[in-house]
């Protein structure tokens, strides 16, 4: 360009913002279909809404959700507690706990949950007595199988033996997210392998286990509705048991739907706030608490551009 | 002292009678690459030493040597009399080292403060929880007497109102000093810095060579790996030399700096200075 054209512009007038006549009819669109879907749900006789209604807080059901959630959240613990020493062992020095770590989550990941449910189910068949002690030794306490492993017990060990294995690959990974150089101050410090590991390493993996840890919570959730096989009184089981008496199939499953989908949504709810506190000192922002982030996205909707609002930058 | 420990050309200063750190015979390899190839070496009491050499020469391998966050196949350190990671003992082949357990060996770090070139603070931990950490759990230290103390340490660094601030929130500079306190804290016999400054950006090295500076002018023994050719020059008693995992010349800052012996230091120097 040469310098001799005009005389620079020193205009210096509000900012517009392109305007984006696109996506207001694309989200028109859109929404007019979701509407008619939601219309199409709500108007349709077969799930029975009344029945829904009558259903949705009835003592069975209630019991089953709350075995549902015991459930949920005693195999998610176990789950991360095992999980935790798996992965321990895993990244320990000794060959043998390595092996064995990489053992245990390599074929409880290849065994189907319904098929390993079904098998500790019938472990009274494999192991008639249970016995504690030490190996190829007289055992101290011992029992017979099924007086211990109930339905309920059996479902809680099959669910916990499977979330271990995944429980163990997402600690691990947590583990070798850590900075090299945090072991090292640890270390040069004088701290043990097992302080440092306490104090200072799983507190940083948690800020990647945690996500992770969600979604098995919620899968979970989910995952327990498969030990209405064995005929434990969760939520799925419950409902079950009043369609089989009631044949009102279709109601009963949306009742146990709806709070499928309530549970998991209290449960998202919290995850935000557990992945706020371990992000401390790991982010200048602070992940947003969902209410904020709904305020965010509302005010987003109510400008005329696509602009983030100040202070959304960060996703939640 | 042995006939190898003669090739240091210059013995170390008389500040006092046994050498505060004493390494013989020390070698490290990393597979078939050999990063140590025989160092020996001693450090006085209250004496500020520089570890100067090209890139992969051997000077962090060895500062890590001492504190034993590497392993090394032969050789012997010693830091006050005592072997660090080792005992002596009498083996069917006569005198031999045998590996302490991993209790002691923590013990023996603790006497020893490190600095990182990545400061390798805490992130999830307050500047305080930083310092407090490694005194309350590892020297059971009662958690008032260390705040207090670790108050005192960051007053000396000059970051008292940074107390409640997280790492992320300071500068490399303000960091680096952090982890000079947090280092201190455990009041080790000896200091051991793997080129402090050279992560911070140009503004920033003169506060945390100020916080080295105080340190050595109180008298602790420091090992410094650095490429602050002002700080080696004005501060260390002496500069080693390090080439191709040896030390090739070893002396007063003017000798090595001005008037260096060996031809390979000559090379490198007219390099960089």
């Amino acid at each position: 360009m040469s310098a001799t054209a005009a005389a620079p512009s020193t205009v210096t007038g509000p900012l517009r913002p392109r305007r984006h006549p696109g996506r207001v009819v694309v989200g028109a669109v859109a929404i007019l279909f979701f509407a008619d879907l939601l219309y199409r749900i709500a108007m349709n006789e077969g799930f029975q809404w009344d029945v829904v209604g009558q259903y949705f807080t009835a003592p069975i059901i209630m019991k089953g959700l709350v075995s549902t959630i015991w459930l949920t959240i005693a195999t998610v613990v176990l789950g991360f507690f095992f999980g935790t020493l798996l992965a321990v062992a895993r990244l320990s020095q000794n060959v043998v706990l390595q092996s064995l770590s990489w053992g245990y989550v390599w074929f409880f990941r290849s065994v189907p949950l319904l098929v390993l449910i079904l098998f500790t189910f019938n472990i009274g068949y494999l192991v008639p007595v249970i016995e504690i002690g030490l190996p190829f030794m007289e055992p101290w306490i011992s029992m017979p199988t099924n007086s211990v492993i109930t339905p309920l017990g059996a479902g809680l060990l099959a669910l916990t033996l499977h979330e271990a294995a995944y429980a163990a690959e997402i600690v691990r990974g947590g583990i070798l997210g850590v900075d090299q150089g945090q072991f090292e101050a640890a270390s040069a410090l004088g701290m043990s392998r097992r302080r440092t590991m306490l104090r200072i390493v799983i507190p940083q993996a948690m800020r990647s286990i945690i996500p992770s840890a969600g979604n098995q919570l919620i899968g979970m959730l989910k995952g327990t509705s498969m030990v209405s096989v064995i005929a434990v009184g969760d939520l799925l089981y419950s409902a079950q048991t009043v369609y089989n008496r009631t044949f009102q199939v279709v109601p009963l499953l949306m009742v146990a739907t709806l709070w499928y989908v309530i549970v998991t949504t209290v449960m998202a709810w919290g995850q935000y706030y557990v992945e706020r506190y371990f992000a401390r000192g790991a982010t200048r922002q602070m992940p947003l608490t969902p209410l904020q982030w709904l305020r965010g996205r509302v005010g987003a909707l109510s400008r005329p551009s696509a602009a983030e609002p100040a202070g959304t930058e960060a996703r939640p | 002292m042995s006939a190898a420990a003669a090739l240091a050309t210059t013995p170390a200063p008389a500040t006092a009678a046994a050498p505060l750190v004493r390494i013989r015979g020390l070698e490290k390899s990393y597979g078939a690459f050999k990063v140590l190839r025989g160092i020996d070496l001693d450090v006085g009491r209250g004496e500020v030493l520089a570890l100067i050499g090209p890139s992969g020469s051997g000077k962090s391998t060895m500062l890590r040597c001492i504190n034993r966050l590497e392993v090394f196949q032969a050789g012997r350190v010693e830091v006050d009399g005592v072997v660090i990671g080792y005992r002596d003992a009498v083996g069917p082949e006569g005198p031999e080292l045998r590996e302490l357990p991993e209790r002691e060996i923590e013990r023996q770090r603790a006497d020893i403060g490190m600095v990182f070139q990545n400061f390798n603070l805490f992130p999830h931990m307050t500047v305080l929880q930083n310092i407090v950490e490694a005194p309350v759990s590892v020297r059971r230290m009662a958690r008032s007497a260390a705040v207090e103390h670790a108050r005192e340490l960051l007053a000396r660094v000059g970051l008292s109102e940074k107390e409640k601030s997280y790492p992320r929130e300071l500068s490399g500079g303000q960091q680096q000093r952090v982890a000079i306190a947090r280092a201190l804290a455990m009041k080790p016999k000896l200091m051991l810095f793997d080129e402090p400054t050279s992560a911070l950006d140009p503004e920033l090295v003169g506060e945390v060579l100020e916080a080295m500076r105080d340190l050595a002018e109180e008298g602790m023994t420091m090992l410094v790996v650095t490429h602050e050719w002002g700080f080696a020059r004005e501060l260390a008693n002496r500069v080693a030399f390090f080439d191709q995992g040896r030390i090739v010349e070893i002396g007063s800052p003017d000798q090595v700096f001005s008037n260096p012996v060996n031809e390979r230091t000559r090379g490198f120097l007219s390099k960089v200075l």
